[in-house]
């Protein structure tokens, strides 16, 4: 079954927005310790982008361009590196945020009680979990779609 | 014997249960929430995060989060498994 894409008014819509819809992404994922959202949610979004992409311009155009490798390599590393943030704090207990409020500079602030706008190099482990299963949802989810879609071409499987 | 037995061991589980069950919070009563009060009172001062949500997901609860880790890594690599394209010499 071959898939080519939609119309040009599509492809077109989607070359503007394809790009604004990873940044958004990659902020909800950066942003997950202050606002609504998180490596969940911000890891479906990026993955959104490719299914938009996927849809817009078919498997053909998107062949070569993303190898399947990487993308689950890449949420292998995600993976590994949040159970490796659990493991940072085993001397207390799994998943002890031994980095928060530790005044180091790598998310070691603290945050005044009640409400207010939050600090963002605040949270400790949060943030770096964040990342990582942000990296490990918006690499799986494509990885997915794309297999889904496309399958997984001669060359790669090689 | 063994039915006398089976009716000690149907009575005393028996028992245990409605024990918990008299020690449960009455059905429909959304005021008690003890569990909620702490997170809002805390997650500023231990996690040092505004998003509560994000606090009782990554840090108070991080062990649930691996278990949903796992379970879309263990989904991906089945779907991974199933879409692939078996090779020549597999055929």
């Amino acid at each position: 079954m071959k898939n080519e894409g939609m119309t040009v008014i599509v492809r077109t819509v989607t070359r503007f927005v394809y790009g604004m819809i990873i940044l958004f992404g990659f902020y909800v994922i950066m942003h997950g310790h202050l606002t609504p959202g998180g490596g969940f949610q911000g890891g479906a979004v990026v993955a959104s982008a490719f299914a938009l992409l996927l849809v817009a311009f078919g498997s053909s155009g998107l062949k070569g361009h993303v190898n399947l490798h990487w993308l689950q390599s890449i949420e292998e590393v995600g993976a590994l590196s949040f159970l490796a943030l659990a493991f940072l704090g085993i001397g207390t207990a799994f998943f002890y945020n031994l980095l928060a409020n530790s005044g180091g500079f790598l998310f070691g602030a603290s945050v005044p009680a009640g409400p207010n706008a939050g600090v963002f190099a605040a949270g400790g482990l949060v943030p770096l979990m964040n990342w990582a299963v942000g990296l490990k949802v918006m690499t799986g989810i494509s990885a997915v779609v794309i297999i889904m879609l496309i399958g997984s071409s001669k060359e790669e499987t090689e | 014997m063994r039915k006398a037995l089976l009716l000690v061991i149907f009575l005393f589980v028996s028992a245990f249960l409605l024990l918990g069950v008299a020690d449960m919070r009455s059905f429909g009563e959304p005021q008690i929430a003890d569990m909620d009060d702490y997170y809002v009172a805390h997650a500023q001062g231990e996690v040092a995060v505004n998003n509560v949500v994000t606090a009782v997901v990554f840090d108070y609860r991080g062990f649930d989060t691996l278990g949903e880790a796992t379970v879309l890594f263990a989904a991906v690599v089945g779907i991974l498994a199933l879409f692939r394209k078996p090779r020549k010499e597999e055929r």
